[in-house]
């Protein structure tokens, strides 16, 4: 049977794709080293449009009202500047509203967009360009740590991580953030009030790794502007040993929180990258296996949510499960040395 | 039926869910259609895999090893088809898929009680999510308009407005606003539109949209007069609309399409047309209905006479929009389920965390009896939604009760894979809350799609397939309308087998009976109903019907119509409790 992977790896080659939404212009080139935050690529787009009823406002055919129409298709046109004149012997014009540009005219009407917005984009995480995607991005590699997430609020930022969590299940709370973490990307357990969250805005931090979130914070964590990343998931689960090991024993590493939204189709989902030196090039993960004996695998639904383990026996056709429902399974032995049955639908490998 | 109507040619149907692909066979035994066997993998449209195909070649391999016989070459892994002389390979492929995102979509229609009221229904009986709708009494300026649909960036728009002949100006205005967002979108990004409104505007929806719409079709008007709706040419352009999509978003749709000689089909259309061609078979007086509760949807179906009421609703999918469910009901509302003592906080977090796994499932007995509290919950609200779209003559005297049903038909994965076919009914009668007297069927391996995709090659299928016993019978529920209290006797039933034999039970108001009925024999029912009670004869009305047996018999349900749950935790988990050890378990 297929499985999917978590990624909590030491030290891998990661490669990631960074795309602008709409067609922009590529700053990065080729070989370039960038760091997480380096601008790689920007476009400007319209958020309004404005349309202008030529043929409306003067009152006459859309054919007669084409011909009044002083602007031509991509005119740049500033504020007040003229766009159509009915002459006559009482001149009647119309002036654009808002500067911006013409994106069609015909029919009587003109269509501007107005409002400009620049969109940057960045890096992501630091490492070297390999391959520029003309007017969309880029494809940056790098070689290091590699920590998935299960939910990000949407927001990327990098800095040194500073771990306050002793153990799995620690509960990160305000009284902890002091103002020696200004700049920090902090490591914590779960957090299970608002006040946590605002007072790692007011230092501000650079980024948030938690093992769990409880769900009613979810609308605060988006309103943040620094990056969420949950580990594990919603309520207060403990941080799953793999995540936890290889996490602390980076402490006072830079690292990078990419929270971005988990997108089950397009395989974009919240990660850690710690950038780690490397002579030769460490390889890529896999992305799925079919499971087998001997792999580690991370439950990840109760009774053992988030423990880590190691799937002794697939079990042969369908296995009945305390819940009375009948599944593939396999014997999973657990880090705490009890082997336990899991279905397999339940188990994600870890690799 | 004639063997001489049944070509002999196997069928090898597939379904690609959300979480879960199935490969199913079917052939002809004894000149007959039957269902052989089924084979099933993990859905492989999401990442990291993002190609269906895999799954279904992993789902057809299990189904291989079921079968003993070989339907993928061994080398290149390719579909063997037509069957070979060896008895490999398989004749014909039929496909439906509710797997992939919500359809983002934006309706358009003039008035909305009547125009945009019926859009709004045809885009319900697909797996769309309204993001935008625009009518007459929407007060935005155009290039507002514009902008929101630029800004949502539907997958799909849905135009319709004006009687056949009738009004036109506001409708190309509509058009204007959409064709102008087209135009604004990046090509590959462009929605599909369906345009469905009045018919002599054909040429100038062609000439505004048809450059800029990612694909245009239009269909026949779904409102030709205002008194009129008919929403099925239109469905039918929709569904094939929606697999385009499908084969635009995810690898491997085209492939499963052309092994269908282009027929792939949206699951829930497929389980639609079934239902509206059994309503009309077996000339169903009352109307059929079909729930299937799946990680994609709810979906509801329901036939009257021919006349089809579809509804598929995302938001009561119990896969990755479960987190979402909050914002359509009070979390007491599914707490009021919940046989367990756990807090509404424990429930909340169950229900973003299950969101994260759509595939995973319930291992413990406390994950099970969660997953059914909601599962109730969805399937009930999927029900009342759909209800508000049955046929006037469908509509009871009671508003907030369902209407006299032939059959009720069930499946997905919720309610397949209950524990115990006890279990899977209760959630059913809980959920739906059916009254007078309802057979159930299970559709265990999700047949019913199926069976509406391999109707187009063989007509006989269908009807053959399930005259054959694939579908569980689960029993015929007696369902008591009552106006009495806690404990008073609302009905006497007496059952009467082939042998002579008889079963008598005295039920309570309150009460969940149920006398053994096996499946396959069928025996006389006599109800006779106390204090003005409807057993389904009518208030007070006694009399004795032939009914069908099931794996659970003949099932005496006197808790009343609504279900009125105690308001007291400790007492309504105890009664849960005991309706569930009624129902064996």
């Amino acid at each position: 049977m297929l499985a999917p992977v978590y990624h909590v790896l030491p030290l891998a080659t990661i490669t990631r794709e960074r795309k602008l939404p709409v067609a922009g212009k590529v700053s990065a080139h080729m070989n370039q080293r960038v760091s997480a935050t380096d601008v790689v690529a920007e476009a400007n787009f319209a958020r309004e449009h404005v349309l202008i009823d030529v043929a409306r406002t003067f009152n006459v055919t859309t054919r007669v009202a084409d011909r009044m129409i002083k602007v031509n298709q991509n005119d740049r046109v500033t504020q007040g500047a003229l766009v159509a004149d009915a002459g006559g012997l009482i001149p009647r014009t119309i002036r654009a509203p808002r500067a911006g540009r013409v994106m069609i005219v015909g029919g009587g009407q003109i269509l501007m967009e107005v409002g400009d917005a620049r969109i940057e984009l960045r890096a992501g995480l630091p490492g070297v360009v390999t391959q520029v995607i003309p007017e969309r991005g880029v494809v940056i590699r790098t070689a290091g740590a590699l920590i998935q997430g299960v939910w990000g609020n949407g927001r990327i930022d990098s800095g040194l991580m500073t771990s306050l969590i002793e153990k799995q299940d620690d509960l990160l709370t305000a009284d902890r953030l002091d103002v020696s973490l200004r700049g920090s990307v902090i490591l914590g357990g779960h957090v299970r009030d608002a006040d946590t969250l605002r007072a790692a805005a007011e230092l501000p931090v650079r980024g948030l790794i938690l093992s769990s979130l409880y769900s009613p914070l979810i609308q605060t964590a988006y309103q943040m502007r620094f990056p969420i990343l949950v580990l594990d998931g919603f309520g207060a689960l403990p941080m799953n040993s793999a995540a936890f090991k290889l996490l602390t024993t980076n402490n006072k590493r830079e690292a990078t929180v990419n929270a971005e939204h988990f997108d089950r189709y397009s395989g974009n989902r919240p990660e850690v990258i710690i950038p780690l030196p490397v002579s030769s090039e460490p390889a890529e993960p896999d992305d799925f296996y079919n499971f087998g004996a001997g792999q580690t695998v991370r439950m990840r639904r109760p009774p053992h949510a988030g423990m880590i383990g190691t799937i002794a026996t697939l079990r042969p056709g369908l296995t009945p499960l305390p819940s009375g429902l009948r599944a593939p399974a396999a014997d999973v032995k657990l880090e705490n040395g009890e082997t336990v049955v899991a279905p397999l639908a339940n188990l994600e490998v870890v690799g | 039926m004639p063997t001489s109507l049944v070509q002999n040619e196997s069928i090898l149907a597939i379904d690609v869910g959300a979480a879960v692909t199935r490969a199913a066979f079917f052939d002809v035994v004894e000149g007959e259609y039957r269902f052989v066997a089924a084979g099933q993998a993990p859905t492989t449209a999401e990442a990291p895999f993002k190609d269906v195909g895999i799954g279904v070649r992993e789902a057809i391999r299990n189904l291989q090893s079921i079968l003993g016989t070989t339907l993928l070459g061994p080398q290149d892994n390719n579909l063997i088809a037509p069957s070979q002389a060896d008895g490999s390979g398989v004749d014909a492929v039929v496909a439906t898929m509710s797997a992939g995102p919500s359809v983002k979509t934006v309706v358009a229609g003039l008035l909305p009680d009547v125009s945009l009221h019926s859009v709004r229904r045809l885009a319900e009986s697909t797996y769309s999510r309204v993001v935008d709708s625009l009518d007459l009494s929407d007060r935005r300026k155009p290039e507002q308009q514009l902008d929101s649909i630029v800004r949502t960036r539907p997958d799909l728009v849905i135009l319709a407005g004006g009687t056949d002949g009738g009004a036109s100006r506001s409708i190309l205005k509509m058009l204007e606003a959409v064709g102008l967002a087209c135009y604004l979108m990046p090509e590959e990004k462009r929605p599909m539109v369906l345009y469905a409104g009045n018919r002599k505007l054909a040429n100038d929806v062609q000439e505004l949209l048809g450059g800029h719409a990612g694909k245009l079709q239009i269909s026949y008007n779904i409102r030709p007069s205002l008194e009129t709706e008919d929403l099925e040419p239109a469905s039918h352009e929709l569904a094939g609309l929606v697999m385009k999509l499908r084969q635009r978003q995810i690898k491997g749709v085209d492939e499963l399409n052309l092994w269908t000689a282009g027929n792939l089909l949206p699951t829930a259309y497929a389980e639609g047309r079934m239902i509206r061609f059994l309503s009309k078979l077996y000339e169903s007086n009352r109307g059929l209905l079909s729930v299937n509760l799946g990680a994609s949807a709810a979906t509801i179906a329901a036939g009257f006479n021919g006349d089809l009421t579809l509804g598929v609703y995302p938001q009561f999918g119990l896969g990755e929009n479960l987190g979402g469910i909050l914002q359509h009901t009070e979390i007491e509302q599914i707490m009021r389920w919940m046989p367990l003592d756990i807090s509404s906080n424990s429930l909340r977090e169950y229900l973003f965390q299950k969101s994260l796994y759509p595939s995973a499932i319930p291992a413990t007995p406390e994950e099970h009896a969660i997953l059914q509290a909601v599962a109730r919950q969805a399937l009930y609200l999927a029900v009342r939604t759909a209800q508000k779209g049955f046929p006037a003559g469908a509509r009871p005297a009671q508003a907030d009760l369902m209407p006299k049903l032939d059959l009720i038909l069930a499946g997905g994965g919720a309610v397949a894979e209950s524990a115990s076919l006890g279990q899977s009914l209760l959630l059913l009668l809980d959920a739906i809350q059916p009254v007078g007297i309802t057979p159930f069927l299970l559709d265990q391996n999700n047949l019913l799609a199926l069976i509406g995709a391999a109707a187009t090659r063989h007509h006989y299928l269908p009807v053959q397939v399930i005259e054959s016993g694939a579908f569980i019978g689960m029993g015929t529920v007696v369902s008591v309308v009552a106006s009495a209290n806690v404990g008073d006797q609302v009905l006497r039933a007496k059952l009467t087998y082939e042998d002579g034999t008889e079963a008598r039970a005295d039920v309570k108001f309150g009460g969940l009976e149920i006398i053994p009925l096996p499946s396959g024999q069928t025996a006389r029912l006599t109800l006779a109903p106390l204090r003005r009670a409807d057993a389904g004869l009518g208030p007070g009305r006694s009399g004795t019907l032939t009914v069908n047996g099931g794996a659970l018999g003949i099932v005496l349900d006197a808790r009343g119509r609504p279900l009125s749950l105690p308001a007291d935790a400790v007492r309504r988990r105890e009664l849960m409790k005991r309706w569930s050890y009624a129902v064996g378990g």
